[in-house]
């Protein structure tokens, strides 16, 4: 225990050193959203020269995954390392080095589920930003009820000729390669025969088509596969256990590294919105309502805290993720509502350009968050039966 | 500090919990109510409860008591909300201990503090003047008598007024806020006693110049509003500490009968009209615990604790609230009756969720010290 401890505090002052020394200046000042954030793929977009070369060079230390074995392109690090590691991270504020679907999601099947080879050549391609991948779960029949899937994967001897649509691929004109959930044996009942599929983008028979969104933009598509031709290696799992890995995935998806801006508290703007420097804000109503949401926030990080403290006492956070998504969802709403309103007839204001009407624009897409990702009512009957028990109908 | 309970914290609160479901289940309230308990508490209950030494938890060693923290007596006051028990533990053991241990007046904490202690003394914080909570003391003055002081006004839901034999008394005094402890029997002092929603007394108290000797001032070189907002503040946390226990019982008591209550031939948990309001609960009631073991955390590491107790109080208010409502109304027609005990968590609940200001009030409390 002793020379444990001791090691974790050389290695903590080596990555400090280390960050110091290797973190270009412009790569502390934190991102305001993960998508100025480097995304790998076949054909990188680097912002600028330091978001390279911060890359690379976390890249060949194995640190954009520091947990996943070293074979594998990662870094190796243990768990206590690795919080370290983050810990060291924010405190000079050092963004992510990448960013990406395969990292956070396909990355946790793979480690769990794939074969060796699909480790090797996968993994190392996604630690080292080489390929992107994006993610084929929903279809236009297959939304809350994702086990209705109709995409078929027909087995045709050493291949699988995939057909099918799925929709709200994100950044799937951008993709490389997609996970994508296929239904393999279509007489089984709706949960067991569908299983997971790795296919490359650049297949014959695969397009896509972008989806604007009310706010005005997305990195959203449908993707269409029309007779895809995908080699038998390229399935996680056995035939027909997909669902089993997609929904392992729900409660393991990765959360990433590196630093996310603080936002400037809702009532710092509302102050900001009426040329105040200090309280109180004329509107007693919407200064309660502004005080209400600050506190059910700061209750929600604190419950966020409250579980992490609980997970290093070994308990499991298990259905909780659930709870997690439909309150921070229905919060974020809440917040752009609370923020429309502070604006005014300022902040209705649309233009031509997303910027020009940003407010307005990104109130219209909260209202996706307790859509996207399992619905609030989705998410509040995982509750109903996974935590409170109650009884089915 | 990490955001769970320490060994010792959970020991306390298995203690308590066994305890008050064994010795005080809400159908002693019921036979309190039903009686007209003069008291309004069970004292062989009370007299158990100081064997525990829990009147004493936040009494420093030095003067006799256990020397715990506020985070030790949350866990007791928490389960005791759970069985809804009536007790002094609120009026002596926190408000009346918290007085006098936050004073700077040295004697009344060696004479006090072991007589709260021993058992022999009992103390009601004589506060409110209006039929809202506010934190001055506006209309009980208290005049200059040569070297002691004249009360004289009316304070109103003193609880416990009418059991305590001493009372904290705040008043205006000039400009300032001032703090005094008087014996309840002192010449001036009458009290009307009046039953409140949850089956507690609380006293009307008036005071016709009211004669209290110096050394019984509890505010000496400090701020006495400093000093009261502190008590305040200690009560809110506590008050919060007790309606998360309410909440939390309604809850599991509703949660229960969604199981077992059958309509239309199943149980009426399967209903998702039902289900997506309890889940919702679930999660309101999650962030309440959150804030109660971080404010009570922070109050004992001495933190400025203003905004964590507003923002606590009107959470737990707000919560609990609309916790019991759901209660009422997912038992049904059985809700309404007064046979069935989920009402006495309403009638409690909103008793707490008014003392020391309601939801409401801490809000904009929460504002105005955020600067907004």
């Amino acid at each position: 225990m002793q020379t444990q401890t001791k090691s974790l505090e050389t290695f903590r002052k080596e990555t400090r050193q280390w960050l110091e020394d290797h973190c270009p200046q412009s790569m502390r000042i934190p991102v305001s959203s993960f998508e100025e954030t480097f995304m790998g793929g076949r054909n990188p977009e680097f912002t600028s020269e330091d978001q390279r070369i911060w890359f690379e060079r976390m890249r060949d230390r194995g640190w954009t995954a520091p947990d996943w074995p070293q074979v594998y392109g990662g870094g190796g690090l243990n768990q206590q390392e690795y919080r370290v590691l983050k810990e060291e991270m924010s405190l000079i504020n050092c963004r992510a080095p990448l960013w990406s679907f395969g990292l956070m999601m396909l990355g946790p099947a793979l480690l769990q589920f794939g074969t060796e080879k699909q480790k090797k050549k996968y993994l190392t391609e996604i630690a080292r930003g080489e390929v992107w991948w994006c993610q084929g779960y929903s279809e236009p029949g297959a939304g809350s009820d994702l086990a209705n899937l109709q995409t078929r994967a027909v087995d045709k001897g050493d291949h699988y000729e995939v057909t099918g649509q799925k929709v709200w691929t994100s950044y799937a004109d951008k993709a490389d390669m997609i996970f994508c959930l296929v239904r393999t044996d279509p007489n089984a009942s709706k949960h067991t025969g569908i299983s997971f599929l790795l296919i490359d983008m650049t297949s014959k028979g695969v397009s896509t088509q972008p989806i604007k969104l009310i706010s005005g933009k997305s990195p959203f598509c449908e993707t269409f596969f029309d007779r895809v031709r995908v080699s038998k290696e390229n399935i996680v799992g056995a035939e027909n256990y997909g669902w089993t890995i997609a929904k392992y995935l729900l409660t393991h998806e990765r959360s990433g590294i590196g630093v996310v801006a603080k936002s400037i508290p809702l009532y710092e703007k509302a102050l900001a919105f009426n040329g105040l420097k200090k309280g109180p804000l004329p509107d007693p109503v919407l200064r309660a309502e502004i005080a209400r949401w600050s506190i059910d926030e700061e209750a929600m990080k604190l419950t966020l805290e409250r579980s992490y403290d609980e997970s290093k006492e070994g308990k499991e956070p298990g259905a909780k993720s659930s709870f997690f998504k439909y309150y921070s969802s229905e919060l974020n709403k809440r917040k752009y509502e609370l923020l429309l309103s502070c604006g005014g007839h300022d902040a209705l204001v649309w233009g031509n350009r997303y910027e020009e009407g940003k407010l307005a624009r990104d109130m219209c897409r909260t209202k996706g968050n307790s859509i996207e990702g399992g619905t609030s009512e989705i998410q509040l009957n995982i509750i109903s039966k996974h935590i409170l028990r109650l009884p089915n109908k | 500090m990490a955001l769970i309970l320490n060994e010792e914290q959970q020991m306390i609160r298995q203690a308590a919990r066994e305890f008050f479901q064994a010795n005080a289940p809400v159908s002693q309230l019921r036979a309190l109510r039903d009686s007209r308990d003069p008291l309004g508490y069970e004292p062989s209950l009370w007299q158990s409860m100081m064997d525990m030494g829990w009147h004493a938890m936040l009494i420093p060693e030095q003067y006799g008591g256990l020397g715990m923290g506020l985070s030790e007596m949350g866990q007791v006051l928490e389960e005791s909300g759970r069985t809804l028990t009536s007790s002094p533990l609120l009026t002596t053991g926190v408000l009346g201990v918290s007085s006098i241990v936050f004073c700077h007046n040295e004697q009344l904490k060696s004479e006090i503090l072991p007589a709260i202690a021993d058992g022999s003394v009992s103390i009601a914080l004589a506060h409110e003047e209006t039929h809202t909570h506010k934190s001055v003391p506006e209309s009980v003055m208290a005049e200059i008598d040569g070297q002691a002081f004249r009360l004289t006004g009316k304070k109103k839901f003193v609880v416990d007024g009418t059991n305590a034999n001493r009372l904290i008394v705040t008043a205006k005094e000039g400009h300032r806020t001032a703090l005094f402890l008087v014996p309840s029997s002192a010449k001036g002092v009458t009290m009307t006693k009046r039953i409140m929603m949850d089956s507690r007394y609380a006293a009307e108290i008036s005071f016709d110049r009211v004669l209290v000797e110096p050394e019984l001032r509890l505010d000496q070189g400090e701020r006495g509003q400093d000093l009261l907002e502190k008590i305040l503040d200690t009560g809110r946390i506590a008050l919060s500490a007790e309606l998360l226990g309410i909440g939390q019982e309604a809850y599991d008591r509703t949660l229960a009968y969604l199981k077992e209550r059958k309509q239309f031939g199943v149980p009426i948990g399967s209903f998702q009209g039902l289900q997506h309001r309890a889940a919702h609960l679930f999660c309101e009631l999650e962030l309440c615990k959150s804030l109660i073991i971080k404010t009570l955390n922070a109050f004992d590491e001495g933190k400025d604790i203003r905004v964590l107790a507003s923002m606590t109080k009107s959470k737990l208010s707000e919560v609990v609230q609309h916790t019991t409502n759901e209660a009422i109304q997912m038992f049904g027609g059985i809700g309404m009756t007064d046979d069935e005990e989920i009402g006495f968590f309403m009638k409690r609940a909103r008793v707490a969720q008014q003392m020391f200001g309601d939801a409401n009030f801490h809000i904009h409390r929460f504002a105005s010290l955020k600067g907004f």
